[in-house]
């Protein structure tokens, strides 16, 4: 009977064994094509994705960057916020630097001044502006860093003083921006983000390799206080542009994942689950610059956007799953648990041509006659092309009326818009952070992006009053408002909410995305072949 | 039939009357024997007349687009195929006939008349005319395009004309330099000493004696710069300098479809079976003409 | 011979001065800026930035500067890599494009060379019609297209090399050739047409006539003739393989000096876009004396004066 028991006892346990063994076995290296070269791995100097997706490795900010935008505690244990919502406190845990010395709350107000510096003209210094006197201090108003809303109180404790009530401030604590600095290292090397042997981190990897043009290899940080939790030992990543040779490798074995997919093979992909959309919060659109007649005409701008077939663009020239657009805030900002463009529903149709005809009939230009030649600008993109050559056919098909395509050069485009020297603009924007006011502040009367220089009072008024309190509810319905207003006078015509194409393996697991873009590595493993 | 023919101050011959051609209608006889270079001469009319007549008559525009049948291969619908928008590719091809073998036909003409000759002139007067006008081929070479080609597209409208424009300030380097290396090695031979001796004029001497000595050279330039002319075409027209969209060269449709080459190879197949039949028309009608050009075969064949 | 040395180098000097007179001239008349973005800058942010970099000098004090800092091979920082400086950037992609330039032209010579002579000595054969065909069709494919085949038949489909990268001698292989298709296809039409024409002289017949010796030798020094407008080619050839191809070395993602010309313009990257292109001028002019320097062994009748 006994040695029954332990035959039963045996067998249990080697039925266990296969579950025991659905722990990661495999190699726990992650190759990954980061598709570019990164321009610099400064928290406070970087702007692009790839860059972001290796900061956001090798430093934490005071909190984590979460997939959902959850706020989960990361240099920060703990904090306080202010009735007011103009106060916050935070409390550092016991960190490390990757060179051994503590992580204080000086390295963070040293690195966030330092982003605002004017000498170190941060593009993205305009992510603290929301910080007392961030903006003053940046556009040289104010030549004294000290009164700037930041401020070690102690090693371990961070003061925080915004300008205005920022509910969304919480999103931007683990933006890459707002990560910290060793502040005894860049004092003395000034280009300690260089090269791997001076840099110097506080994230769960650190820095190994970097040859530029070719690749950056990343390994498990043992001093990271939550090393337990990350389960790769090391990354290395490529930098292929070229997208089919990129898959190419992938296929071949080469890679486990890549943040660029050619456009044409990915049908093919999603079919064998290879492909992911992943959420982007962003928004791909035709700019009309309102003082160019007939544009400045809001019956006008509305037929040209309700002449444009979305679901066949998504359908069939994008095929990643965008998603016609239906307002201008896309999905995926969520507060409070609503989802803002679910909440403000569609606030125009996707695609209306009898509606189109008949305004731009009301609007003088019957079946098109008459209406003048346009150009639509765009940069160089086989992508863009193929939207502008369908666009230009559905117009004159719908509308009965011409338009040409001019294509130019990235910064002679750029410069173009600068200078409102166009007709109508293609132009896409990402947010920064999850809130509508990364989308819809771009257009108030006089901002540097409102190229297509529209104006509207009632709009502005509505999106200075979401400045003005923290109260979320009241915040979000001043939005609802202003986008409302947005759509009926369509300064510009939204074409499709973007999202994020990765290619990762099946044996990849844990991956997420940021939906500002940057593929979320650090909870990664691989699952044993 | 015999004839006796008296010539002033020359022994009299008897010589079998022959039909006087002259150099041009020996060479087109010689040329008329080369089957190749006929079949060249041919496939390039034959292409010059489908570019002409062939887009008035297919029943597509070029700019049709069929969200329907996109990517799709060659079909009784669609001889060559779909592209991206659901586009008859053999109407685009035909349409694109037009771009291409206007470039190509133009940048030949801009070898041969302005690299030729400034070659010819710098490898044949030498020392320091050659020096200043090589100098000069350097410093073209060595200022980038891409600079020169983003100025020209801000400062002139978009069109075919600053196509011509970007390569005709480059295309010519290659034949000029490579004209003048032979040059330099044929005006010290015997012949050149010879003309110079009796007086000939110097235009002469290039014309009639130097440049026809580097046919060889100077017709396997040509002919294959052509394609390297409708690639440099196609980027150009890429970032924005030439025709715009929808409208499409043989090299635009080719390298824009290079994306799609998995998913739709007949996008990338037909534009450049086409380049390719153009490049070996003009070779072997080039490799023909050189041939019947030649001083030394006369009178032979 | 070495008085025309000399003569040349002062010329060469020139070319680069007027060539970097050229390039700043345009580089500045065209839009955009290096800090021209999406995501704009504050006015007050940018003025700061230009000042940094001392781009709001006047012009002829920059280019003055320019000059100046070229004259003591330090070519400044790069704008768009913040940690890099142009120096940096040329001495570590340039080896890697020369390795890849110079096995792409090996196998142009080696493959070419011959197939040309073939053709030429054996002319209409059909050994003449295949390798022409080939050296055609080297010439009309494109590199890009060539490029994106060799990654997807060898490197995906068949398996036996790397698709893309660099490291080891197997990452070479394929980019040579696809770099050096074009030249091969050249380099072997020149040789069999300048062959031909050679061979079609006199001397050459009668050297025919009169036996192995004789031909031997005769051919010998007709190669050397012929041969001329292949190392005429050659010279600008090289020096722009040697710097970098663009297109192959970004869809095989190499990390070498070709990508870098054609972003810095993308980038406005004004340092970056003035050393590479001094860099690359120094290579044209030189490979040119030393083609120059090369006809006077190949035909010693040929003078420069």
């Amino acid at each position: 009977m006994h040695r029954f028991k332990v035959v039963l006892a045996l067998a249990v346990a080697m039925a266990l064994v296969p579950m025991a063994s659905a722990q990661p076995q495999a190699s726990q290296v992650l190759r990954w094509n980061v598709a570019t070269d990164l321009e610099t791995l400064d928290p406070a100097k970087s702007t692009g994705i790839p860059e972001a997706t290796v900061i956001y490795l090798l430093y934490e900010g005071l909190t984590q960057r979460d997939a959902k935008g959850r706020l989960v505690p990361g240099m920060a244990e703990r904090w306080d916020i202010s009735k007011d919502g103009l106060t916050w406190t935070f409390y550092l845990r016991q960190a490390r630097w990757s060179n051994g010395q503590m992580v204080t709350a000086a390295d963070f107000e040293f690195a966030w001044k330092r982003a605002l510096d004017p000498a170190v003209a941060s593009d993205y210094a305009y992510q603290l502006y929301y910080l007392k006197n961030g903006k003053a201090y940046n556009t040289g108003k104010i030549k004294d860093a000290g009164q700037v809303g930041v401020v070690a109180k102690d090693a371990r404790t961070l003061v925080v003083t915004l300008e205005n009530p920022t509910p969304f401030f919480g999103d931007l604590l683990s933006f890459h921006t707002l990560m910290p600095v060793p502040k005894a290292v860049v004092t003395t090397t000034p280009l300690w983000a260089g090269k791997a042997e001076t840099f110097v981190g506080n994230g769960p990897f650190v820095l190994k390799e970097w040859r530029r043009q070719n690749r950056i290899v990343v390994e498990r940080n043992p001093q990271y206080w939550d090393a337990q939790s990350i389960k790769l030992a090391r990354i290395e990543f490529s930098m292929i542009e070229a997208e089919s040779t990129a898959l190419a490798q992938y296929e071949a074995g080469q890679l486990d994942g890549s943040s660029n997919v050619p456009v044409a093979d990915i049908p093919r992909l999603m079919k064998s689950g290879d492909f992911k959309a992943m959420p982007y919060i962003g928004t791909y659109y035709y700019l009309f610059n309102t003082t160019r007649k007939p544009l400045d005409d809001a019956r006008v701008r509305r037929a040209l956007a309700f002449a444009i077939n979305r679901t066949l663009i998504t359908a069939r020239i994008t095929r990643a799953g965008e998603k016609p657009a239906v307002g201008f805030v896309p999905s995926g900002i969520v507060v409070n648990g609503v989802d803002f463009r679910a909440a403000g529903g569609a606030l125009m149709p996707v695609y209306d041509p009898a509606l189109a005809k008949r305004l731009l009939a009301e609007a003088g230009y019957p079946d098109g006659k008459g209406f003048p030649v346009l150009t639509i600008l765009y940069n160089t993109s086989q992508r863009h092309k193929t939207i502008a050559e369908a666009i230009q056919e559905m117009w004159r098909q719908n509308l009965g009326i011409k338009v040409n395509l001019t294509n130019q050069e990235w910064k002679v485009y750029l410069q173009t818009r600068e200078e409102h020297n166009f007709d109508i603009a293609r132009a896409g924007w990402i947010g920064d952070y999850r809130d509508p006011k990364t989308f819809l502040d771009m257009f108030i009367t006089g901002s540097s992006f409102n190229e297509g220089l529209w104006s509207n009072n009632a709009y502005d008024r509505f999106v200075e009053a979401t400045t003005k309190t923290a109260d979320q509810t009241a915040r979000m319905k001043a939005f609802h408002e202003a986008e409302k207003i947005f759509i009926r006078e369509m300064p510009l015509a939204p074409i499709y909410f973007y999202v994020n194409p990765i290619l990762f393996k099946p044996y990849v697991q844990g991956l997420e995305s940021d939906p500002t873009g940057p593929p979320l590595l650090r909870s990664v493993w691989i699952v044993g072949s | 039939m015999a004839t006796t023919i008296m010539r002033k101050g020359r022994p009299a011959a008897v010589e079998q009357e022959r039909p006087r051609v002259g150099f041009w209608g020996d060479a087109w006889r010689r040329l008329r024997r080369n089957r190749a270079a006929m079949a060249g001469l041919w496939i390039t009319v034959f292409l010059m007349i489908a570019a002409l007549i062939g887009p008035p008559l297919s029943p597509y525009r070029y700019s049709d687009q069929d969200f329907d049948h996109i990517f799709e291969g060659p079909s009784r619908a669609h001889w060559f195929g779909t592209d991206e928008l659901g586009r008859d590719l053999l109407t685009r091809v035909l349409y694109g006939a037009r771009i291409s073998l206007s470039i190509g036909f133009v940048a030949s003409f801009v070898n041969v008349v302005i690299g030729v000759t400034y070659g010819a002139i710098s490898g044949y007067f030498g020392g320091k005319i050659d020096n200043l006008m090589m100098r000069i081929v350097d410093v073209i070479y060595g200022v980038p395009l891409l600079l020169w080609v983003i100025l020209l597209m801000v400062v002139l409208e978009p069109g075919l004309i600053n196509i011509y424009i970007a390569l005709g300030t480059v295309y010519w380097l290659t034949m000029a330099r490579i004209v003048r290396g032979q040059v330099l090695s044929l005006r010290e031979r015997e012949f050149t000493e010879a003309a110079r001796a009796l007086g000939v004029s110097t235009p002469r001497i290039l014309l009639r004696h130097i440049v026809p000595n580097t046919m060889g050279p100077i017709i396997v330039t040509m002919t294959l710069s052509v394609p390297q002319a409708i690639f440099v075409e196609a980027f150009l027209s890429y970032i924005g300098l030439g025709v715009q969209a929808p409208m499409a060269s043989w090299g635009s449709l080719a390298s824009d479809a290079t994306e799609v080459l998995r998913v739709a190879p007949h996008l990338v197949f037909f534009p450049g079976l086409a380049i390719v039949i153009t490049m070996l028309a003009f070779n072997f009608l080039g490799d023909g003409l050189r041939d019947a050009l030649d001083p030394r075969l006369r009178g032979t064949m | 011979m070495s008085r025309f040395i000399v003569r040349r180098l002062v010329s060469m000097l020139l070319v680069l001065w007027v060539v970097t007179t050229l390039t700043f001239a345009l580089m500045k008349a065209i839009p955009g800026g290096p800090f021209t973005a999406e995501k704009r800058l504050p006015p007050e942010v940018l003025v700061n930035l230009e000042a940094r970099y001392r781009l709001n000098d006047p012009l002829w004090k920059q280019y003055l500067d320019y000059l100046g800092n070229m004259a003591r091979f330090d070519l400044g920082p790069s704008f768009k890599y913040e940690d890099l400086t142009v120096n940096d950037i040329i001495r570590e992609g340039f080896p890697v494009s020369a390795e890849l330039g110079v096995l792409a032209l090996l196998f142009a010579l080696a493959v070419g060379v011959p197939a040309g002579l073939v053709s030429a000595l054996r002319q209409y054969s059909t050994a003449d019609y295949i390798s022409m065909l080939w050296a055609l069709l080297g010439v009309s494919i494109p590199s890009f297209l060539l490029a994106t085949l060799f990654i997807y038949v060898f490197g995906l489909r068949l398996h036996v090399l790397p698709a893309g990268g660099w490291g080891t001698p197997a990452h070479v292989l394929l980019p040579a050739i696809a770099l050096g298709m074009y030249p091969t296809g050249f380099i072997a039409r020149l040789t069999r047409s300048s062959m031909l024409e050679v061979i079609r002289q006199d001397y050459v017949r009668t050297a025919r006539a009169k036996g192995l010796a004789e031909i031997v030798v005769t051919y010998r020094h007709a190669l050397k003739n012929a041969i001329i407008p292949v190392v005429t080619y050659l010279g600008p050839i090289t020096a722009a393989v040697l710097t970098g191809s663009f297109v192959v070395e970004r869809i095989f993602a190499i990390p070498g000096l070709g990508r870098h010309f054609v972003t810095s313009i993308y980038n406005r990257d004004y340092t970056v876009i003035m050393g590479t292109t001094v860099f690359y001028s120094v290579f044209l002019v030189g490979m040119n004396l030393v083609v120059d320097v090369a006809y006077g062994f190949l035909d010693p009748r040929i003078r420069f004066d």
